[in-house]
């Protein structure tokens, strides 16, 4: 490949690159208007519960845990990819695939429990914006994960083509990007929300 | 020669056009606005007049940005204009200091000066704040309903409907809200608006100036009858206002809790009807149906009142 | 029957006289016309020139199309409020029913502001920008074809009521509690969402599109401050979309949730707050009509410094200013409910800041002005249109000032006054703008120019009517008439003001009528009227390529050394410098996930609306299907070789 087009596939991934960092900022601003309905409708328990009554610190506290370590094994998983260590990549995007796979079974079971005792999202404003955030934000894991299976699946069929390492390192931006607000969710709802 | 003599014409033609529109244009308006009320420019409550009075100073402040705007519009096309080369063409000018200074600033300027007026009109105009006045207010509730208003008069135990008869030169206190979709309280000659919310009390004071008749409205869509929401208020002297209540006192209908339940279901044209309330505290209860969970049509017969009264305040709501 | 069509019945079709009418006539249209590009065979020449094109130009020129004909849908539905308003129900004749006088008005606005105002930006954008910047194309252009199609399918959501269902009665931002379940339970409200929510996201990726477009994607040499203005207010603009679109998914989305799965963000029991809708939806709103206004901005700067022949007056000033009201338009959206009792220090706040953006607005008005100072004023259909446009907006700018004051604004909220003074701005601004945008611009695409008197009087009409059809607005704001009302009391008078309102609607649609009239007799005589690549003798890039430009815009992309750089050209003598040789150009090929995915949302959509959750289901599978095949694709561009570009401008400098 000649040089101008080499440098014009440059331009092009520095420019999804940015691209891509510029949608996670309008991703921030959709979870920073989650959070600003969340702390609006808190309040609005209707006589119902209020996160007090309804967190369970120590298994969200897991929960947590497992995001935190698959952050980790994604940056493994793109190092090795980066050095050219096509299997160990594979292998660590798998275990991260299946740490988000737990975060999100986790997620759901929490969700179940919640609405079997009767604080289901129609119970107040309060569980209403508690669903919405936490569920937006475990909508955004799926997607993470469905577009890891994606690379996954091309990292085995094919070798990585730059357009592949771009992909994932892309992934590893997001799959970052989701901890950190989880980190927020963390504080905010559950920390927050069981002091009050 | 025969060119210049077409072109000559023609801009005599064009002047002769455009005059002739333009005054056909004002025709119009004085036309369709002769005789008219308009209550906003000529109110009739102490409220309004102060509104009226913000009104004027804001149109005379902004005379002095845009009646130059139009100025140099028109003065710097017309001497500009590609047929006029007596005109200095210089297109390397990009800009001027000086000028940038002068419209940067006086606009500033203008602006700081309504800036203070504001705060300080924001404050003194304040819905929340009631009027200072030697005479004893008289207090109104009012729901919006759809599609029609509910007055209570708390301290009187009569309630009407469509209308509000109310005394002259005293200061009617009025908490409002709503059982329906979001309203908007507006009585254009007395005063401006304010929202009329469920679960919510919000709050206007205003004080006719003289008796008279003054139309209201809902500024705000509630539905299929929002339209149909214009209500009369009919400011009286004193004495007729007694005279009012004592006749009202001797109405045929009642609104108990039941009979409100009736009457907020949707309908339209209802027009103007008198109650003699006999249901307690029938506001609170009102406001209060949207602040329980779950359950709405029961009356609370408790001391759920106090509360309602301090919690309900819309006051310093920082939203 | 019901899992397999949701709440769908028969019923549903049958609708009044008008909206019968309307829709037959929109179905009708559409049949016509797949019949008439069948009869031609022009179905592979669509799919292959216009639907599947990645080219920013041919993306820029649907968007203009679609938005030219909801215009004319949206002016349908203006003609008949006016209708009704000037009967009023006299003698029992009733033009409209109260409920179907809302959906119109709910459904105007909506139209004007999403399909019509956005679409036109879009449009503008597409064409426009990446040629202004001395690019070939736009940052992502898969994602532009993306942009349109789900723009399309929101289009098509909003006129499906014309057919089947019923549109919302709530208004063109439909607050709650009006808009909820409990007062709303049919499909109206539903529609309305999601025909905004999934044009909403295209336009959010549009932002970001042109953002980064403009970032990456100048020519050499041009830095942010040589670039053309209008780039600048572009960059206001998308700034401005990547902000405030996310709140607007946001507030759609948790409205749609209440009225799904009985959530309780915006009711009235269990804790749910409308006036917490009412702030995000302004938050959103309010810097949406600067996303409108900053581009109708940078096209007048554009015409006034081409047609006076001379440079911007201010430029640094004039960046600045909008730099300013970009970040400013966050700091407004409670004057919009000023009246819904936050208290005299929260109003007080907000209402200062609303007057704080008529500062630098009127330091753009002034340059404007000034820009003609000692300049060469051709005054050309262009030039009219910025002309009418100072007039109207600086009026529309006064009235906003009196607005921002909050206790004045208890009187004039929600009233004709307030309506006067919005399509003040919008029409005398945002429309104004792109009505020059397209006279100014289109001899660059076509070839030959628009009809210069057939325009002329197209502006005067437009003008005339709307200082008719809105004057009165204002005057009956004063005399206490609200808003959206279906009737009123006769005896208040008012009927003599909406007449002449309603005489104005009519000038304004001679506008139209003159306009349409324009393009058809300027396409027929297109040979008299042919021009070629620099009509106006301007003065920025776009206008150094070839009309219509080649498919690749720029055989080679020129380096720039000051703004106004094709001026400088002109005076270098360098337009006709061909270069020594030519290198291969590479460019999108054509893609039909663009397409397939908006298509598969306009189906989404509709399954929403008419719980058909299966279908739902399908179709949200074939969006997230074809979006990963489309975003793994590698072999995504087509080369024109050398040779082939060096026939091409031989061809074009020879024509």
């Amino acid at each position: 490949m000649d040089i101008s087009r080499q440098k014009a596939e440059q331009e092009t991934l520095q420019r999804k690159s940015i691209g891509f960092w510029i949608y996670l900022m309008t991703d921030c601003v959709l979870f920073a208007t989650l959070f600003a309905v969340f702390a609006v409708l808190r309040p609005g328990t209707a006589g119902g519960p209020s996160g007090a009554d309804i967190f369970d610190l120590p298994f969200v506290l897991v929960e947590t845990m497992v995001l935190l370590v698959s952050s980790f094994t994604v940056g493994l998983g793109l190092l090795a990819a980066r050095y050219g260590y096509k299997r160990q990549a594979i292998a660590w995007l798998v275990v991260t695939f299946l740490l988000g796979i737990t975060f999100l079974v986790m997620e759901i079971s929490e969700f179940r429990h919640l609405i079997a005792e009767g604080d289901g999202w129609q119970r107040s404003a309060f569980l209403s914006s508690y669903f919405t955030l936490v569920a937006t934000h475990g909508l955004h894991i799926a997607v993470g994960l469905l577009w890891m299976l994606v690379v996954i699946i091309r990292l085995i069929r094919f070798n990585f083509k730059h357009t592949d390492l771009g992909r994932l390192s892309l992934l590893s931006l997001f799959w970052h990007f989701l901890d950190v607000i989880w980190i927020f969710i963390f504080s905010i709802v559950y920390l927050m929300g069981s002091l009050s | 020669m025969r060119n210049s003599k077409k072109r000559v014409s023609w801009r005599v033609a064009q002047v002769v056009i455009s005059s002739l529109v333009g005054l056909a244009i004002v025709g119009a308006f004085v036309w369709a606005t002769q005789g008219r009320d308009m209550p906003v420019l000529n109110p009739k409550g102490i409220i309004a007049d102060q509104q009226q009075v913000l009104i004027l100073i804001t149109v005379g402040l902004g005379v002095f940005v845009v009646v130059p705007v139009f100025i140099l519009l028109f003065a710097i096309a017309f001497r500009y204009r590609v047929g006029n080369t007596k005109a200095k063409y210089d297109p390397e000018l990009e800009g001027s200091k000086v000028l940038e200074a002068v419209w940067w600033g006086i606009p500033l300027i203008i602006i700081l000066i309504l800036a203070i007026i504001t705060a300080i009109s924001t404050h003194a105009l304040d819905p929340y704040k009631k009027i200072e006045s030697s005479t004893a207010p008289v207090k109104v509730q009012v729901v919006a309903l759809q599609w029609k208003w509910l007055f209570i008069y708390p301290d009187q135990d009569i309630a009407t409907v469509n209308y509000l008869t109310i005394p002259d030169n005293t200061p009617i206190e009025l908490s409002i809200t709503a059982d329906a979709p979001m309203n908007s309280f507006w009585v254009p000659a007395l005063a401006g608006q304010v929202y009329a919310m469920t679960g919510m009390s919000t709050k206007l004071s205003f004080m006719a100036d003289a008796p008279g008749e003054y139309r209201g409205a809902s500024a705000n869509i509630s539905g299929e009858g929002s339209a149909d929401m214009s209500f009369m208020v009919r400011s009286v002297s004193k004495t007729d206002f007694s005279h009012w209540l004592y006749k009202s006192s001797y109405s045929p209908n009642m609104l108990s809790w039941d009979t409100y339940e009736k009457l907020a279901q949707p309908s339209r044209g209802d027009g103007e009807k008198t109650y003699v309330v006999t249901g307690k505290d029938l506001y609170n209860q009102i406001v209060m149906k949207y602040m329980d969970s779950g359950s709405s049509s029961q009356p609370h017969t408790n001391t759920q009142t106090d509360h309602t009264m301090n919690g309900m305040d819309m006051s310093g709501m920082g939203m | 029957m019901q899992t397999l069509f949701g709440r769908l019945t028969p019923q549903d079709f049958v609708h009044d006289p008008i909206m019968a009418g309307a829709g037959i006539a929109m179905v009708g249209a559409l049949i016509l016309a797949i019949a008439a590009v069948t009869f031609f065979k022009k179905w592979k020449w669509l799919w292959q020139n216009w639907i599947t094109s990645l080219d920013p130009k041919k993306i820029g020129i649907m968007y203009i199309i679609v938005s030219i004909i909801m215009l004319l849908r949206g002016f349908g539905d203006a003609l008949l409020l006016r209708a009704q308003q000037v009967v009023n129900d006299a003698n029992g004749v009733e033009i409209l029913s109260s409920d179907h006088f809302q959906q119109i008005f709910s459904a105007h606005g909506s139209i004007m502001i999403f399909f019509v105002a956005m679409g036109l930006v879009f449009g503008v954008f597409n064409l426009i920008l990446p040629q202004q910047l001395g690019s070939r194309d736009v940052a992502f252009p898969f994602l532009n074809s993306v942009s349109f199609w789900l723009f399309f399918a929101g289009m098509i959501i909003i006129n499906m009521p014309l057919v089947v269902g019923e549109f919302s009665n709530a208004g063109w931002l439909a607050y709650p509690p009006l808009s909820g379940l409990q007062y709303n339970p049919g499909t109206g409200v539903d529609y309305w969402i999601w025909s905004l929510q999934i044009a909403g996201i295209g336009s959010l990726l549009s932002g970001i599109n042109f953002f980064v477009t403009i970032l990456k994607m100048r020519a050499p040499g041009m830095g942010l401050m040589k670039m053309p203005i209008f780039a600048w207010s572009a960059l206001g603009s998308t700034a401005l979309i990547m902000f405030a679109f996310p709140i607007l998914t946001v507030t759609l989305a948790l409205l749609s949730l209440d009225r799904l799965i009985d959530t309780n963000f915006f009711t009235t029991t269990l804790g749910g707050s409308a006036m917490l809708y009412i702030n995000l939806i302004w938050a959103w709103g309010h810097p949406e009509v600067y996303i409108l206004v900053l581009p109708a901005f940078g096209i007048f700067s554009e015409v006034v410094a081409t047609f006076s022949g001379k440079k911007l007056f201010g430029y640094t000033s004039m960046v600045l200013a909008i730099i300013a009201i970009t970040i400013l338009s966050f700091t407004v959206w409670l004057h919009h409910f000023f009246t819904m009792g936050a208290g005299a220090d929260v109003n007080t706040f907000f209402g200062i800041m609303t007057m704080i953006i008529a500062i630098p607005t009127g330091v753009k008005v002034f340059n404007w002005i000034f820009t003609m100072y000692r300049g060469r004023v051709r005054f050309t259909t262009p030039m009219l249109w910025f002309m009418g446009f100072i007039v109207t907006f600086t009026i529309g700018g006064l009235t906003g000032v009196m607005m921002s004051v909050p206790a004045a604004d208890f009187q004039f909220h929600n009233s004709l006054f307030l309506v006067a003074h919005f399509h003040n701005m919008i029409v005398g601004g945002v429309l104004f703008g792109v009505f020059a945008a397209f006279t100014y611009w289109f001899p660059k695409f076509t070839g030959f120019m628009l009809n210069e008197r057939l325009g002329k009087m197209a502006f005067w009409s437009w003008l005339v009517g709307f200082i008719l059809a809105f004057g009165p607005l204002y005057i009956l704001g004063f005399m206490g008439a609200i808003r959206r009302m279906d009737h009123y009391d006769p005896s208040l008078g008012w009927q003599g003001l909406f007449i002449v309102a309603g005489v104005g609607i009519l000038f304004m649609g001679l506008g139209v009528l003159f306009q349409l009239a324009q393009v058809a007799y300027s396409i027929w005589k297109r040979k008299e009227h042919a021009v070629g690549p620099d009509p106006w003798n301007a003065r920025t890039l776009e206008w150094a390529t070839a009309t219509p430009p080649a498919e690749y815009v720029f055989a080679t992309i020129p380096t720039v050394t000051t703004r106004d750089a094709f001026w400088q050209m002109k005076k270098d003598h360098k337009t006709n410098d061909r270069p020594e040789h030519y290198e291969d150009i590479w460019l999108p090929k054509n893609r039909s996930e663009g397409f397939i995915v908006g298509m598969a949302a306009l189906v989404f959509g509709a399954a929403v609306v008419w719980h058909i959750w299966w279908l739902l289901i399908v179709s949200l599978l074939i969006v997230i299907v074809v979006l990963v095949v489309a975003l793994t694709r590698d072999d995504t561009e087509k080369r024109i070789p050398a040779e082939e570009i060096a026939r091409e401008e031989l061809r074009r400098a020879t024509v």
